[in-house]
């Protein structure tokens, strides 16, 4: 019988893979999946010093922008940042370092780190800001830029459902950076809102297999934020 | 006069084609989704990683799970898809995705485009924008022609580029002009708004262009 996967909480969860100056990937699209809880306790245990690869930072009081309010992260590896004041006024003080990425890119560079893969090219981002002091190629006459792969200390997911084996299936939109960032750290620890028996997923349906998670918590309670909402009138 | 928001996206909406796979950017691009011709089949694509978006929800109904590249909250059509991210910028970046009608800051008459950073203003990032133009293979603009009377179509862009030579036309509120990269000018302007001159639009456009409007 193997050792469990299974935590009781981001806490413990947690235990023993944090320290000063890591890199962590954290999944989500907005505020759409992301593992608030593991965030939480990120910012709980007060390590400092983290480079932290994310889509967006969060805003101000949710997700990433709480370990900005606590002035845990030195650099941000991300393609959009807009909704946050902490993070515009820690970078505009010189305190934070961002590195944009082109959205694709950033997904690629993750999925790439995942499977091994140290570096490809792409057109995106040729002949602008992107591509300075990258090596550029041409392929069958058209320009593409190197990219390198990422990979992580510690990659922290959501998800929909998991089983105790750490399979995973994602809900929606929810999905999003998850499933790479699930492979591209040496360990990944996932929340998850519903926990079940191995066997219960159709293993048909599970989007990232067990082998990539190493620690698996079910989340208490879930509060979910819609950073627009948008609605339409039901006709009369 | 010029034309409207909603008489631009209905112009951007004739780029359209039966079955094609669209990606609409944020502003006046999202007006384009309430255009598309009756019967004809579109099926928008949400960088997040849903195909097939349907629109918003009715109030009481809304799913935080459920949301567009915007992030507002969507629905789903019986058509839709969820992936994640790589797998949504395969379908762009692997040129999979038709059409791609998006805002600008400025274009330039190569067809170079500009639209992720604002001047004096602290830079938010990129999003998706380079992957789109860079991959997709028709990339129409939708814009105000001018910025605080300043021209936004110019001989070269002076902000940070998106993409280099990328954008095949422009639609603005007074002129639309198709970028033909095989002449000198490049910039073709086949349509402009009733009662705009062709000397007002050279007026308000710093890049020079031929005429052969319809």
């Amino acid at each position: 019988m193997a050792v469990s996967k299974v935590f009781p909480d981001a806490r413990t969860a947690l235990a023993g893979h944090l320290r000063d100056g890591m890199t962590i990937m954290a999944g989500g699209f907005g505020l759409c999946g992301i593992p608030e809880a593991l965030i939480g306790a990120i910012r709980e245990s007060g390590v400092m010093d983290l480079t932290i690869i994310s889509n967006n930072a969060g805003i101000d009081n949710v997700g990433l922008g709480t370990l900005l309010q606590t002035r845990q992260v030195r650099k941000m590896i991300s393609s959009y940042v807009g909704e946050n004041a902490t993070f515009a006024r820690q970078y505009l003080a010189g305190e934070l370092e961002i590195e944009f990425n082109p959205q694709g890119t950033l997904a690629e560079r993750i999925r790439a780190g995942g499977a091994g893969i140290p570096a490809f090219f792409t057109a995106t981002g040729y002949g602008t800001d992107v591509a300075k002091g990258k090596e550029t190629r041409e392929f069958n006459g058209r320009h593409y830029v190197m990219e390198t792969g990422l990979f992580a200390d510690l990659a922290i997911v959501h998800a929909w459902k998991g089983d105790t084996e750490g399979n995973l299936v994602y809900r929606k939109t929810a999905r999003n950076f998850n499933p790479m960032m699930a492979t591209a750290a040496k360990f990944t620890v996932a929340e998850v809102e519903t926990l079940v028996e191995p066997g219960e997923i159709d293993p048909d349906h599970i989007i990232t297999p067990g082998i990539f998670v190493k620690r698996i918590v079910k989340l208490d309670q879930v509060e979910k934020r819609i950073e627009q909402r948008t609605v339409r009138k039901r006709a009369e | 006069m010029p034309w409207t928001r909603d008489e631009m996206a209905a112009k951007a909406a004739a780029e359209l084609q039966d079955g094609f796979y669209v990606n609409l950017g944020i502003g006046i691009p999202t007006l384009v989704a309430n255009h598309i011709p009756p019967g004809m089949s579109i099926q928008l694509q949400s960088e997040n990683g849903m195909l097939g978006m349907g629109p918003f929800p009715f109030e009481g109904e809304e799913d935080a799970d459920l949301i567009n590249a915007g992030k507002q909250t969507v629905t789903v059509l019986p058509t839709t898809s969820f992936f994640d991210s790589a797998a949504s910028f395969a379908m762009i970046r692997g040129g999979h995705i038709n059409i791609s009608i998006l805002g600008a800051l400025q274009v330039a008459e190569n067809g170079d485009l500009a639209n992720w950073m604002v001047p004096g203003k602290m830079v938010k990032g990129m999003g998706g924008a380079m992957d789109l133009v860079a991959g997709v293979p028709r990339v129409v603009v939708l814009m105000e022609h001018t910025a605080k009377g300043e021209a936004k179509i110019l001989k070269r862009c002076t902000l940070p580029l998106t993409g280099l030579g990328v954008v095949s036309k422009i639609i603005t509120d007074i002129a639309v002009f198709e970028v033909d990269k095989g002449q000198m000018p490049s910039l073709v302007l086949v349509d402009h708004a009733p009662d705009v001159t062709v000397e007002q639009i050279r007026a308000q456009t710093e890049a020079d262009f031929t005429v052969a409007v319809k």
